[in-house]
């Protein structure tokens, strides 16, 4: 609570309070102005269509909601994995760093043809282009924070006999963490990119490939659903996230990494 | 005086392959059981180097460095070290902190599990000692600086060593939680009979802790001069203000000046 003595908290009610006012003034703009709903649908055309769909709506969503979680699963657990790897030692970093920067230079959504020519159409490539987009930041901040130990700690640790595995499982490991968890937030909305975009080139449901018929169809207020679907789905996804990561690493938030 | 429990004998230490920097050249010193002693010199005259040795962290290329009557060859777990930044780790409590020398080294780390409330009872003795009784359930990031170092001070003993290195420890500390911890340590070195080498820049620090100081050339470095200090123990922070302390402290840095000029 803040001290204000009117009893309402404003910064707690200001997400909520912007928010409303972003679609009061999208509204009336539209009311306004008289714009086509071809152009700039109003908030309560797209609820309406929000209503009209819902079926569809909600099966497309979920649909998106599987295909970018698996990708995300997949993307925590090769990224922990290759970031712990890449982060083990100098010689495997100065290999694999290169080659991770060119793959992630490439646009995901030139890789979802190839993916279709491996899998076809349909879900798995939707999983997999969720999974190539969120991976990448994963495993630089857990490589980072392994990277980055405190040259003391080793030697505190290293005269004491500790070996490279003693090192990374008492001191590197835990000490990414905060990396990690902070990584997911970044990762699972590029997990939902990843996953949209796949379904809007090569997919037969899904959010993406439900904007496409929509647009296809000049159904604009669907495509405008789509869209505020899919940042409900994301800003869950985050506050999920944000949540894991005040659970698992309070610690960090509290202290200065490198205090002295 | 019993016999040295640390031998430095004519080390080059060189980094870097052979045409590398030379850090120290020609570097002999001794350390006797039960011993304190200070190591001072201008900046860069690697000191740190020396730490290293000693624990075993860095092999020479050419002399021999011998602790407790064997030959350096690899990490030497007899040793504790402290440096100046505590490098507690901040999801452990202090007391975990404490404690994980203990996961490491060999003849404890099997016993840990089964043996933890002797342990743990040994930590809370070191925290009473450093004046840290009731804190060990504190996380690191809730204590000050001075009560991480002595912290930091109880990780460096927890596994007993023989030999205690401590790099500028209290470097970055106010000078009055500097002049307590130089108690600390004092009461630490009187109580538990360990020996402790100090690599520090602070002239009036080591001439109130060592018994001997050993002062380094500028870089690359070997020992130019080997002080004894007469005062008796225990010494009373009193001491700071006498002139024959005064007197070895200013003596010592004109032996550093010159080292500088010559460099």
């Amino acid at each position: 609570m803040s001290a204000q003595s009117k009893g309402i908290d404003w910064v707690t009610a200001a997400p909520w309070l912007y928010t409303g006012g972003l679609f009061i003034v999208w509204e009336l703009a539209v009311r306004v102005f008289n714009l086509p709903p071809y152009l700039l649908p109003a908030p309560t055309n797209i609820a309406g269509a929000i209503w009209q769909y819902w079926p569809a709506i909600w099966k497309n969503s979920l649909q998106t909601l599987y295909t970018t979680t698996v990708g995300f699963i997949l993307a925590v657990v090769g990224g922990l994995a290759l970031g712990i790897l890449v982060g083990w030692s100098r010689f495997i970093y100065a290999g694999l760093y290169p080659l991770m920067v060119g793959f992630n230079a490439i646009p995901k959504v030139a890789v979802v043809p190839i993916l279709v020519i491996w899998f076809g159409i349909g879900t798995i490539p939707a999983i997999l282009t969720a999974f190539l987009i969120a991976f990448f930041p994963i495993v630089v901040n857990v490589a980072t924070g392994l990277a980055t130990i405190e040259p003391e700690m080793e030697d505190v640790l290293r005269a004491l006999g500790a070996k490279k595995m003693d090192i990374m499982l008492k001191v590197g490991i835990p000490r990414s963490m905060p990396y990690f968890f902070g990584s997911l937030k970044i990762a699972i909305t590029l997990a939902f990119v990843g996953s949209v975009i796949a379904e809007t080139v090569a997919a037969n449901s899904g959010l993406g490939h439900m904007m496409l018929a929509a647009q296809s169809q000049f159904n604009v207020p669907l495509v405008w659903a789509g869209l505020i679907m899919l940042a409900i789905e994301g800003i869950i996804m985050y506050a999920v996230m944000a949540w894991v990561e005040m659970r698992m690493t309070g610690w960090a938030h509290r202290s200065q990494m490198a205090q002295v | 005086m019993s016999e040295p429990l640390v031998t430095i004998q004519d080390v080059d230490m060189r980094y870097g392959g052979p045409q590398g920097l030379l850090a120290v050249e020609g570097l002999s010193l001794e350390v006797a059981t039960g011993e304190f002693a200070a190591v001072v010199g201008p900046s860069g005259c690697g000191k740190s180097t020396l730490m290293k040795l000693v624990t075993g962290l860095y092999i020479p290329q050419e002399g021999a460095v011998t602790v407790a009557g064997a030959r350096v060859t690899k990490p030497v777990n007899i040793v504790g070290m402290a440096f100046q930044n505590p490098t507690m780790l901040p999801w452990r409590t202090t007391l975990d902190n404490i404690l994980l020398p203990l996961e490491v080294v060999d003849r404890h780390r099997h016993r840990l599990r089964r043996h933890k409330a002797e342990y743990v009872e040994k930590a809370e003795r070191l925290l009473e000692t450093v004046g840290l009784k009731g804190f060990g359930q504190k996380y690191p990031w809730q204590l000050s600086g001075g009560m991480q170092q002595r912290a930091n001070l109880c990780r460096a003993l927890i596994h007993e060593p023989d030999l205690l290195m401590l790099d500028e420890p209290f470097g970055a500390l106010d000078s009055f939680t500097r002049e307590e911890l130089w108690c600390v340590i004092r009461d630490l070195h009187a109580a538990q009979g360990v020996t402790i080498v100090l690599v520090t820049h602070d002239l009036r620090e080591a001439v109130f802790l060592a018994d001997r100081i050993f002062v380094m050339s500028a870089r690359p470095g070997r020992i130019i001069k080997n002080q004894t200090v007469p005062f008796t123990r225990p010494r009373d922070l009193e001491i700071l203000y006498q002139s024959d302390f005064n007197d070895i402290v200013h003596e010592l840095r004109g032996d550093i000046a010159d080292a500088r000029k010559a460099a």
